[in-house]
């Protein structure tokens, strides 16, 4: 397993390379001059050309992109001119609320999603059924950020039950209890999308998986209906359900940004929201490859976790 | 199945759609609301960017403003019709882009295979290593906000999906001899791909289109909202919904509303996707399946309570019924069926693939599927108990207890993901009181017992590591695992190999001995029968057309589908002869003939087999025929 760990860990390499790639191939579709453009207007003279001298614009571009990754390893992401500050301190900084956000998020939809779709679709056709479906279909529809904007009309404003933003109260509070008040409204909002979808798929393999022979087997065993689904089946769904997941860590990680602007989470969706408006390029830069280096991580642990669980798959 | 098809044609696409009722109403909602949309010039309404200071956020159905009026006396339904034709042209036209590019790319890829389309995929990986929103975010970065750069942005992120599905159709599709032809009629690359490749795709990018265009209307949305997409005093759906944030506490209506619009735009545009995919791609159509139950529906008319069995018997079958309904159509696999199944003995039940012999078998415990299966009539005793009616939790007290399966092919049968020692284990303990390590023990002892080398070790052994001999010794332990009194094995050597075949029939026979149980053995070769049965029942379009001792089977058979059944059996050394395999094919069970069914494929049959109802009539002691000829010829 651990073997198989390093050589999953080996292959992220080049994805990771690539993405750096990606993100400097788009920084140098900015328009106009780099140097100020990535800088912004308020620039010194100074700045833009010690950025200038940094970025080596006299060089072929992929001499550029040599230097700009050479810096970025030894953890140089440059400097955020509009918060004066480190980009790599700052990014770090939101990253930690973008992934007790996100996470809660994807641990979230998984339950649900799961549970819902093995309801579904051990209750074919059933009423149980037809409400999941009914959910589904307006789940996967919902603008998010709406969604949050209503969550927060009715539970902050109209019952006054939870916070409508924030990720501490700023008098007191701090602590975890605090933080789950905070967090529920949020990471429910950010799991919908994707509860619907991983419903949506596991009620689908778990019909496919019902009519298997080796369910017939367990059946002809004398198992009980219970173990047989909660066991037989649902392993193998989750086995399918899996990659989902890790996908669907894409999405919540995405989606992060439109929640955290809705009920003003400190996170790293927040920090890109600014940081574009002002446009403070590096800081763009710095937080883009972090999510997207994590996402590479979700799908990773995705593909460790469903090599656990199948072992045809080791060979 | 084919008559009525025939008659009216194959149902169009459009037709297809149309019955398909989320899909529909998905799209009368999505007609509505295009239709607004487009009218929004000649519809009487205010200017959308005409303030009125003086009229500001009035509420919905207010004052001649039906739904209200935002922060500066606009008013809103003005606002969200125009805004809504800016969303679907933008959602569109990224759609259009994404679909053009990811289309090109697929294309090439799939149509240049090796090495092009080995560089091309890794970019697209790379593209969709990135989270999806996190792509467009980088891309406005760089372009800067603004509804254009929106488009381009969601446009980007979504090629993706249209080049990896149309690649994949793509390649196969290049492999393909009337490509091949193509290039030999020296048609260039291009012409090849517009003219002979992408008619052909043409499906899957729109199947693509229609289900990732609601994603784009609600991602450019979603760029507005964030303040990155449209920017005042032009104003999409997005935009108007997150200028009204900042009013949510004072006037929420001036945000629900945009958002409620793009709630039912993607909705109704997500349901018309599903019907569209269903029609041009009825694999994909999700929940088609139906789950079967844990136990066949019971459907008789009467339910024979409990009552004395024939003595001497361990089970008795006495014209057992079970159908399948298809649609309309009720087939019926098993017509009547009767039999004796003494301890101690082996019973072969043979004939060819869709005769019912297998249904029967399933029919014992209730384990043929429901839907589409139901037990139509008869009644199966054990003990007494008539169990076809039994409880749910009856039979699976009996099932895998007293009355064990083994089942054709052992790689389907057992289950991938559990070693072979667990699923042994969860047999013994459905059944018996023990802890794990006990059952274990026991298990390791029973994979002995089927002569598996090594039982320790290869109880750790998931099935896809073992032999398709050694996985059906699994299943032969499985089945010994409670000391069951009837064993019920259907084909169980059918998917092995010829020498295996052999082997395994031997253990079975020994085992089945040993234990001295009964042994239901379910097959379609005269060869296998010879070796292990005591008696043969034959069957035929779901009736028994010959049973007897195997000795008066095999020396004098009287039914000539018995005879020709033998005559199936390939001799050693001798290959030809199998090919003699019987002309014809059994009739399809929903329509069966008058009088005999087997009329169609009997070179002896004459106007007097196609009449009435055939019995089975006793011949000599215990052998019996449903045949009117057999007399005669005997
Ligand atoms: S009844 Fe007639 S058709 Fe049927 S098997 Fe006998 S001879 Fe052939």
């Amino acid at each position: 397993m651990s073997s198989y760990i390093a050589k999953r860990l080996l292959y992220a390499v080049p994805v990771l390379f690539g993405l750096t790639i990606i993100v400097f191939l788009i920084m140098a579709m900015i328009p106009g001059d780099p140097a100020t453009a990535i800088l912004g207007s308020y620039a010194t003279p100074e700045n833009v050309e010690r950025l200038n001298r940094q970025l080596g614009l006299d060089k072929s571009l992929a001499e550029q992109y040599w230097i700009w990754l050479g810096n970025m390893l030894q953890g140089d992401f440059g400097r955020s001119y509009s918060l004066n500050r480190p980009v790599l301190d700052e990014v770090l900084e939101r990253f930690g609320a973008t992934l007790i956000l996100a996470g809660s998020a994807l641990l979230l939809c998984s339950i649900l999603g799961l549970l819902a779709g093995v309801y579904s679709a051990v209750r074919q056709f059933g009423w149980g059924d037809r409400l999941i479906t009914l959910f589904v279909l307006i789940g996967i529809s919902l603008p998010s950020f709406w969604l949050g904007l209503l969550l927060i009309l009715l539970f902050a404003v109209e019952w006054k039950l939870l916070p409508a933003s924030g990720m501490y109260a700023i008098y007191g509070g701090g602590d975890l209890p605090d933080l789950i008040a905070h967090l529920t409204l949020p990471a429910i909002t950010l799991s919908v999308v994707a509860t619907g979808v991983i419903a949506r798929l596991t009620r689908a393999s778990m019909l496919e998986i019902l009519r298997q022979d080796y369910i017939r087997t367990a059946r002809a065993k004398g198992l009980g209906e219970r173990r047989v689904i909660a066991r037989h089946a649902f392993k193998s769904a989750l086995v399918s359900v899996i990659p989902v997941i890790g996908i669907q860590a894409g999405f919540v990680l995405g989606g992060a940004v439109y929640i955290e602007t809705v009920f003003q989470w400190p996170g790293i969706g927040r920090m890109l929201v600014q940081a574009i408006a002002t446009r403070d390029i590096l800081l763009v830069q710095g937080g883009v490859l972090i999510v997207a280096a994590s996402y590479v991580l979700f799908n990773l642990l995705a593909d460790v976790l469903q090599h656990k669980l199948d072992p045809r798959l080791k060979t | 199945m084919s008559g009525k098809q025939k008659n009216s044609g194959r149902p169009t696409a459009w037709r297809l759609f149309v019955n398909n009722r989320l899909a529909l109403s998905g799209l009368v909602i999505l007609s509505v609301i295009i239709l607004l949309a487009l009218l929004a010039p000649i519809l009487p309404l205010a200017s959308p960017d005409e303030t009125a200071p003086a009229q500001r956020l009035i509420r919905p159905l207010g004052d001649g403003y039906l739904l209200g009026s935002d922060h500066l006396g606009r008013d809103l339904l003005s606002r969200l019709l125009w805004g809504t034709q800016v969303s679907i042209a933008v959602g569109l036209s990224a759609t259009i882009v994404a679909a053009f590019f990811g289309s090109l790319i697929g294309l090439v890829a799939g149509y240049a295979g090796g090495k092009v389309d080995n560089s091309l995929m890794r970019g697209i990986d790379m593209v969709m290593a990135f989270p999806y929103i996190l792509l467009a975010l980088a891309i406005v970065a760089a372009l800067g906000p603004g509804l254009m750069n929106a488009l381009y942005a969601i446009a980007v992120v979504n090629i993706p999906f249209f080049a990896r599905n149309i690649r994949g159709v793509t390649l196969g599709l290049a492999r393909r001899e009337f490509v091949d032809a193509a290039r030999l009629s020296g048609k260039g690359h291009i012409r090849i791909l517009l003219t002979e490749i992408l008619p052909n795709v043409l499906p899957t990018i729109v199947i693509t289109m229609s289900t990732t265009v609601g994603w784009m209307i609600l991602e450019t949305a979603g760029l507005s909202f964030l303040g990155l997409g449209a920017q005042p005093p032009q104003a999409d759906l997005g935009s108007m919904l997150g200028e009204g944030r900042k009013l949510l506490f004072t006037a929420p209506h001036v945000s629900i509303i945009p958002g409620l619009m793009i709630f039912l735009l993607v909705m109704s545009i997500n349901l018309m996707g599903d019907g569209i995919r269903d029609v041009l791609d009825p694999r994909l159509k999700s929940g088609a399946l139906s789950r079967p139950m844990a136990k066949t529906e019971d459907a008789r008319n009467i339910t024979p309570g409990n009552r004395d069995q024939k003595t001497g018997t361990a089970m008795e079958v006495m014209n057992l019924r079970t159908e399948f309904q298809v649609g309309q159509e009720i087939y019926k696999a098993v017509g009547g069926v009767s039999f004796d199944l003494r301890p101690g003995e082996c019973l072969g039940l043979v004939g060819e693939s869709g005769s019912g012999k297998s249904v029967t078998a399933m029919s014992l415990l209730g384990l043929v599927p429901t839907p589409p299966g139901r037990i139509a009539g008869g009644e199966v005793r054990y003990e007494g108990e008539d169990l076809l009616g039994a409880s749910l939790s009856r039979l699976q007290s009996l099932r895998g207890g007293k009355i064990a399966y083994v089942f054709q092919d052992p790689l389907s049968t057992l289950h991938p993901l559990f070693t072979v020692g667990d699923q042994i284990c969860e047999a013994i303990r459905a059944h018996q009181p023990l802890g794990r390590a006990e059952a274990w023990k026991r298990a390791v002892e029973l994979l002995n017992k089927v002569r598996i080398p090594n039982a320790e070790r290869r109880a750790h052994d998931y099935p896809h590591q073992m032999s398709g001999g050694m996985r059906q010794r699994v299943g032969i332990a499985m089945a010994l695992a409670n000391d069951a009194e009837i064993l019920v094995a259907d084909e169980p050597t059918t998917a092995l190999d010829v020498t295996v075949q052999a082997q395994v029939l031997k253990l079975l026979k020994e085992l089945q001995r040993e234990s001295d149980a009964a042994l239901l053995f379910i097959t379609h070769d005269f060869g296998v029968v010879s070796e292990i049965c005591d008696r043969v029942a034959v069957m035929y379009a779901g009736r028994i057309v010959e049973v007897g001792s195997t000795d008066q089977i095999l020396t004098r058979p009287a039914h000539p589908y018995t005879r020709k059944l033998i005559d199936c059996v390939p001799v050693m050394g001798r290959r030809e002869k199998r090919l003699e395999a019987i002309a014809g094919l059994p009739p399809v069970v929903n329509r069966l003939p008058a009088g005999c069914a087997f009329a169609d494929r009997c070179e002896a049959a004459d106007d007097d087999c196609r009449k009435g109802e055939l019995l089975l009539e006793e011949m000599s002691d215990r052998h019996a025929v449903r045949c009117r000829k057999a007399k005669e010829a005997a």
